[in-house]
């Protein structure tokens, strides 16, 4: 168990190292695969980065130990985001991205169940990971046990109404351990997300449905650092994160444009992102 | 079956520490019992089913053992996809316990029948289908699935359906069926709440002088082979009774059984079930039932124009 996480300073620069790092081999992944779901996946591993270096407990070695932090990739589309964190935080050899999307792999193109360790739960079909989330918070409380359950949403899965179920659901229990963060990218796979259907005003929504909700930089690690570990907060509510972000952030051609989430970088698109992201 | 299920679950809870109740809103007084034990392993999710059954999953992934409990429509159509994909596809062990079987809850309408569930929960991976012909098989099904490890459905009746069992049955086990009554010319395999008919058709048909087995099938999936191949040896009849659509249901378990298993050409197998229709009439199930012929004297009629 990483018992230094949450009780040193983070390390920022070390932080967004990190975070240009598995952007580097999400891009990797998507052009050696042709996989949608790039610019998804750029959005939230800033957020990815600060749960995994900074923020959980965990211990790659013992996936499952019952005391880990649980940490839900409910948004399942950006699962090479996911596999990147998890190869290089350990949970699997690196070299396993390179199976990522082949024949015959555990790195499918959204997170499998049973298969790959690190992995907590199978996602995929949206509007899924906050309930088991619920369910895994639920469980520590009834077992007497302390860990923490952070749930990462797209939000355009916020279309979902099982995600409204769970929102009331969570808030009425008082699941003062359970952390939604929203990658609010303002993009879903087709249109705006506010012009599909309105999520404006995000945090009202979700305070309104009794979270202690915030509004942060999804690409500031420090503040997302400084949230995130604090849980619980004192409010005796769940917490939510209405993380603003970028979709495809941190490469100039990718920020912001939809394309991004169904088109795979060329080889040529690949060494411009890298010299962006300063991996050249 | 609903009073007897409460109870047996209250027992399970003092036995096993994993259990925990989830009811979506319904059971007003029901748990009484099970929630003054264990306040904290009862939990009432409120009419959202779909939150419900993830979180029941989540439960479940984290070394408890959740029982989820409404009326059947509710805790299976409704939440189809979390039932797939979160419990099933996971493979944890969420008990899905359903109230209502077939037309138990007619008077209510359409909206509260439940004619397909067995269709749609038994073609889902990992799942074990039991639906229990009295009370004494629902608690000892109940029993039963907190000794295994995956997901698993029960499909109950309502409340005050005849007791057929004397007692608790010693040696229930998942998929394996159990003779109530044993016969030489026809063999009728029932599943679930129609049992009592079942034995009223046997009763009409011995009154005619024809001698009629009855078997209640309580496990539709898996499937008891040994017993299917038997019945199929034995008699020139063979006839499937549920109260549920004849699309995809036990008849149809059987039906597949049987092409699969190269045992239908020399036998005839008949399938009693409701028709793919809606039932949009008002009236008590007793009623519905005689509607769509699934009385035990219409069953007996079918069973003897097939003998003759």
């Amino acid at each position: 168990m990483n018992l230094h996480a949450g009780r040193i300073a983070p390390d920022i620069g070390a932080l967004k190292r990190q975070a240009a790092e598995l952007r580097g081999k999400a891009i990797a992944m998507s052009h050696a695969s042709g996989s949608a779901h790039l610019g998804s996946c750029l959005s939230c591993l800033d957020i990815m980065t600060v749960a995994y270096w900074d923020v959980l407990r965990l211990d790659p070695a013992n996936p499952t130990d019952p005391l880990r932090d649980r940490f839900i990739l409910s948004k399942g589309h950006a699962a090479m985001a996911l596999y990147a964190t998890l190869a290089t935080r350990g949970y699997f050899p690196e070299a396993e991205l390179a199976t990522y999307n082949k024949d015959n792999g555990r790195l499918a193109e959204h997170p499998p169940a049973n298969l790959l360790p690190g992995v907590e739960a199978a996602t995929g079909s949206l509007g899924h990971g906050l309930p088991i989330g619920i369910g895994m918070a639920l469980s520590g409380r009834i077992q007497g046990q302390d860990y923490r359950v952070y749930a990462l949403l797209s939000d355009g899965e916020n279309n979902e109404g099982s995600v409204w179920e769970a929102a009331m659901f969570a808030s009425a229990q008082k699941l003062e351990k359970l952390c939604v963060i929203v990658d609010y990218n303002k993009w879903q796979a087709t249109a705006r997300s506010n012009e599909t259907l309105q999520l404006a005003p995000l945090r009202d929504k979700w305070e309104a449905f009794g979270w202690d909700a915030h509004e942060v930089d999804g690409h500031d690690v420090a503040e997302l650092s400084e949230k995130m570990r604090n849980l619980p907060n004192g409010s005796g509510k769940p917490v939510a994160l209405i993380a603003h972000t970028v979709k495809g952030k941190g490469v100039s051609f990718m920020e912001d444009d939809n394309n991004w989430h169904y088109r795979a970088p060329t080889a040529e698109e690949v060494v411009l992102a890298r010299q962006e992201l300063g991996l050249a | 079956m609903r009073n007897e299920f409460a109870d047996e679950l209250t027992k399970l809870g003092n036995e096993d520490p994993r259990l925990v109740m989830l009811s979506g809103d319904i059971g007003n007084r029901l748990f009484d019992k099970f929630r003054a034990a264990h306040p904290s392993r009862f939990i009432n999710c409120g009419v959202a089913e779909q939150n419900m059954m993830g979180l029941a999953a989540g439960m479940a992934m984290s070394g408890l053992r959740p029982v989820t409990y409404t009326i059947t429509p509710f805790v299976t159509t409704r939440c189809l996809e979390q039932i797939r994909t979160d419990a099933c596809y996971h493979n944890v062990p969420v008990t899905v316990v359903s109230v209502g079987a077939g037309l138990a809850y007619a008077g209510l309408g359409p909206t509260h029948h439940a004619c397909e569930d067995i269709s749609f929960l038994r073609s889902i991976p990992n799942m074990t289908v039991i639906c229990p012909g009295d009370a004494w098989e629902v608690r000892a099904a109940l029993r039963a699935v907190m000794q295994q490890d995956g997901p698993a459905y029960i499909r109950m009746g309502k409340k005050g359906e005849p007791l057929i069992h004397p007692g608790v049955i010693p040696d229930f086990k998942i998929g394996r069926a159990i003779t109530m009554r044993e016969g030489t010319d026809v063999c009728l395999l029932s599943t679930g709440n129609i049992l009592p008919e079942a034995l009223h058709a046997a009763e009409d048909l011995a009154q005619h002088g024809v001698s009629a087995q009855v078997v209640s099938f309580h496990t539709v999936k898996p499937l008891d082979q040994d017993r299917l191949r038997e019945s199929f040896a034995r008699f020139p009849v063979v006839a499937t009774i549920e109260e549920h659509s004849l699309i995809g249901g036990f008849g149809s378990a059987v039906a597949e059984w049987a092409i699969d298993n190269a045992t239908l050409p020399s036998k005839r197998l008949i399938r009693i079930g409701t028709p793919d229709a809606f039932f949009k009439l008002s009236g008590e199930q007793e009623f519905a039932r005689e509607c769509l012929g699934l009385t035990g004297h219409q069953i007996a009629d079918r069973i003897r124009q097939a003998l003759r």
